[in-house]
């Protein structure tokens, strides 16, 4: 049933039209979503692990009182580019390369809706992250925080190139997201095989697809906060300027207006991993699918109204302080939903412990931690008691690797074979959970209590004779036992890509449609697109007796094309001519980063011509090729 | 199971594959309109955030707002019927190709660019009679930047009407395939729209109270 019917030329046929041409135009031309997919997934690991150093040197200060290996300036340096880093370059595009890769095959298509704009993504996010980087070599990294407050972030407290790396990287990465979150969109609103409506989709998308709608309603509040920014440290305007009627918590307001729906942004993706993995190995269908996609939904639309709860203490009237207070326990709720559906489904399946499932289950104990010290300070007198402190450093770390960093490892181990044709080995990996979820642990749990004891968050060193000494030495020593459980997985990732056992189609006995095709995945996705005929594609016939997909199409082999379908019913619409490799992505994004830069060091001519450079490759990208119809 | 043996059901009668599939669709239910839209979308969230910060700052301001009185409505009322009525020359052209009428297309796109050209000119004319500017106080720096905003999209509009007026010059539009000219007079639309709230809250609003 998997594998149709193809004869030999046909499937020669489709691999010369799909494959990217090889040597170096291929490298920079290529359009295929799962060499972009794994572009994104080892980039945004490398930035992770950067980001990973950048704490470890923190630990290390802070690893006793009065410890002096950094300076106060290279301190600030350190833990706004790891929180720049992780939630900017690491946190956001893994989950776009797992949605990259993974959307075109779990929704039984060949490519991504607009494959060049996925290509201009990647190099967007590529260039804004070294430029974010290029700040160490000048010593002038951000340095007033991932949130970079006003006025400390003005050109009065901080007058270097520090934080005009941070307005203008942040800005530029907009354009790769918000770029990225329409190419999710419209690729699975109009690119699911025939037969897949919206109520058989895979858990897989609900989380990326409600989200990405976020990144195109949140982005644009920090794109303006930037650029206003911009605009009062070199223009001169006061949007910021409290002596000429400006506000510095305007700029709180914009950034947490982006800054909320963000979180979600960042864990709704990777929460929809979770469940697609658990439903695997229980063996069963998720018990309340439709409760797990409504919660999805409901998160992201309430993340929308919960800014303000990062703003408790900046002298809000009470009347706002306690709607927002309201809407955050609020979003409790479909988080709790979600928790007793997991419960649900390992209850009522024949739960198999592999690797995957074991780093799903850390992080649903995380996921129940982080929730519940979120509930906590979103009541206002907590709030006020502990915001700035070390328990808002353990609740956000909860949140962010325990729904983030265990998904995304859970999804390595589970995808590895679809992406390689090889597994992961399973002894590293258990070592590999075990180490990551007790150095997690015990590293991050007494930050709780550091923050109870009353350390701030953001101090570089701290006198001894405070009562922080023991929970910081813990601290530390949990955050390298941790670091050495990514070790592992990075060492089993290597071990695993030469030695690993061969995977097999559907090495997981999966339902979805990815495992429908070849491991690694052929270039053309599919021989022939499927008709999807359930939720669980691959389980229908053991379930019902009846088959649940079917091969009806023709291979479309004589060009590079896809079908289109219906946005809810996923009826067959039409064949789409595909776009193969292109230079203009490229150009594009290296004409944006040439204006970025001229506007970093006031060079305009540099920034002029990075604008002509846009409008030439836009131009050249739309212009219709020679003996085509329009577009 | 029943629910989805019950939906697998329907789904095999509904299965129907032509003997020749169409084509890529040209229309609003095609993947680049679908982009246009999101595009759109996220504009509309940019200028939302703008007005924002416009609307957040005078509620807080302890003084008069606009510090310096209302804005002069004499230049800008006029510009906005310029840009009112280059929305109607954009429909006019976007109907002209739909019926196959290609003169009715350059000449609608033609007049459509004039106007918005002459509505920058006259806002640069405008601009130049402020008596404050944007490092004058945060209003003006509002007010620079809003409108300063919506000129820059003004402008884009602008170099994307030059470039569909290229195409149709060279006949890559035909009354089936005219997706470009759709979205770029999409696009056009909302930026007018942009403005009709634009000059609500910034100029007329003002000189109201």
């Amino acid at each position: 049933m998997a594998n149709p019917p193809v004869d030999a030329a046909t499937l020669a046929r489709l691999e010369r039209l799909w494959e990217t041409p090889r040597g170096l135009r291929g490298i920079l031309t290529t359009v295929d979503h799962k060499i972009i997919g794994k572009r994104y997934l080892i980039t945004a690991f490398l930035f992770l692990i950067a980001g990973g150093l950048e704490a470890f040197v923190m630990r290390l200060q802070l690893s006793r009182p009065g410890e002096h290996l950094l300076s106060p300036d290279q301190y600030n340096q350190l833990f706004t580019m790891h929180g720049v880093t992780m939630i900017f370059l690491y946190a956001a595009p893994i989950l776009s390369g797992f949605g990259n890769y993974l959307w075109p095959l779990a929704v039984g298509t060949r490519d991504m809706a607009f494959p060049r704009l996925n290509a201009l993504s990647y190099w967007i996010f590529l260039f804004a992250g070294l430029f974010l980087y290029s700040s160490f070599l000048l010593g002038q990294a951000p340095n007033a925080g991932w949130f970079n407050y006003v006025p400390l972030a003005g050109a009065g407290f901080n007058p270097g190139l520090n934080i005009d790396f941070y307005v203008l990287g942040i800005t530029f990465l907009g354009i790769s997201t918000t770029v990225g979150a329409v190419n999710f969109i419209v690729t699975l609103l109009k690119l699911r095989a025939p037969g897949m409506s919206i109520t058989r989709l895979p858990i897989l998308v609900w989380g990326t697809l409600s989200t990405s709608f976020a990144v195109i309603f949140a982005m644009p509040a920090l794109t303006v906060a930037c650029i206003m920014l911009y605009l009062d440290r070199r223009v001169g305007s006061h949007f910021f300027d409290a002596a000429k009627g400006g506000s510095p918590l305007l700029w709180q307001h914009l950034f947490w207006i982006f800054g909320h729906p963000w979180v979600y942004i960042i864990v709704l993706p990777g929460i929809s991993m979770a469940s697609e993995i658990l439903q695997t190995f229980t063996r069963r269908p998720l018990v309340g699918y439709s409760v797990l996609v409504g919660a999805t939904i409901a998160t992201t639309v309430l993340g929308f109204g919960v800014w303000v709860h990062h703003m408790f203490a900046t002298g809000l009237p009470p009347l706002a302080t306690t709607f927002f207070s309201a809407v955050s326990m609020t979003i409790a709720l479909p988080s709790a939903v979600s928790v007793f559906a997991w419960i649900a489904t390992i209850w009522h399946g024949k739960p198999v412990f592999r690797v995957p499932f074991l780093f799903v289950l850390g992080f649903i104990i995380l996921f129940v931690i982080g929730g519940v010290s979120g509930v906590a300070t979103a009541a206002v007198p907590y709030d006020w008691q502990l915001t700035d402190t070390y328990f808002v450093v353990a609740h956000l770390h909860y949140v962010l690797i325990g729904i983030n960093v265990f998904p995304v490892i859970a999804a390595a181990y589970y995808w590895f074979p679809k992406m390689t044709g090889r597994m992961m080995s399973e002894r590293l990996g258990r070592w590999n959970f075990w180490v990551m979820f007790l150095g997690f642990n015990l590293g991050f749990f007494p930050m709780h209590i550091a923050g109870l004891l009353g350390m701030p968050r953001r101090i570089y060193s701290y006198a001894p004779g405070m009562g922080w000494d023991l929970v910081n030495l813990v601290t530390t020593i949990g955050a390298g036992l941790f670091a050495v459980g990514i070790l592992l997985f990075l060492i089993n990732l290597v071990y695993s890509r030469r030695r690993g056992e061969p995977a097999g189609d559907n090495p997981w006995d999966a339902a979805s449609l990815e495992w429908a095709t070849g491991s690694p995945a052929p270039v053309y996705g599919f021989a022939r697109i499927p008709h999807v005929e359930s939720r669980v594609p691959l389980w229908e016939d053991r379930l019902s007796g009846i088959p649940g997909i079917r091969y009806e199409l023709p291979p479309l082999d004589q060009d590079h094309e896809t079908v289109g379908t219906s946005p809810l019913e996923g009826r067959l619409q039409a064949v789409l001519h595909m776009p193969s490799d292109s230079w203009w992505p490229l150009l594009l994004a290296v004409s944006m980063a040439t204006a970025t830069a001229g506007l970093l060091i006031s060079l305009w001519t540099v920034s002029i011509l990075g604008a002509l450079g846009i409008l030439g490759s836009v131009a050249g990208w739309l212009w219709p090729a020679p003996g085509s119809v329009a577009p | 199971m029943a629910v989805a043996g019950a939906g697998i059901g329907c789904a095999m009668s509904a299965v129907v594959v032509p003997e020749r599939l169409p084509g890529a669709p040209a229309d609003r239910q095609s993947i680049g309109a679908w982009g246009m839209m999101l595009f759109i979308a996220t504009e509309a969230a940019f200028f939302c955030q703008l007005l924002f910060s416009y609307f957040y700052l005078a509620s807080i301001a302890p003084g008069a707002w606009p510090p310096d009185g209302a804005p002069q409505l004499g230049l800008v009322l006029p510009n906005t019927g310029l840009l009112l009525l280059s929305s109607g020359t954009m429909w006019w052209a976007e109907r002209g190709i739909r019926q196959g009428k290609a003169w009715q297309l350059r000449s609608g796109l033609l007049f459509t660019f004039i106007l918005g050209a002459m509505f920058l000119g006259i806002q640069v004319v405008e601009y130049r009679h402020q008596h404050f500017t944007p490092a004058s106080h945060a209003y003006g720096s509002l007010f620079f930047t809003i409108t300063g905003i919506h000129g820059l999209h003004v402008a884009l509009g602008l170099v994307m009407n030059l470039y569909v007026q290229l195409l149709a010059w060279r006949r890559h539009v035909t009354p089936a395939r005219h997706l470009a000219v759709s979205n770029v007079a999409w696009y056009w639309h909302f930026v007018d729209l942009v403005w009709i709230v634009v000059f609500t809250g910034l100029y007329l609003a003002p000189n109201l109270r």
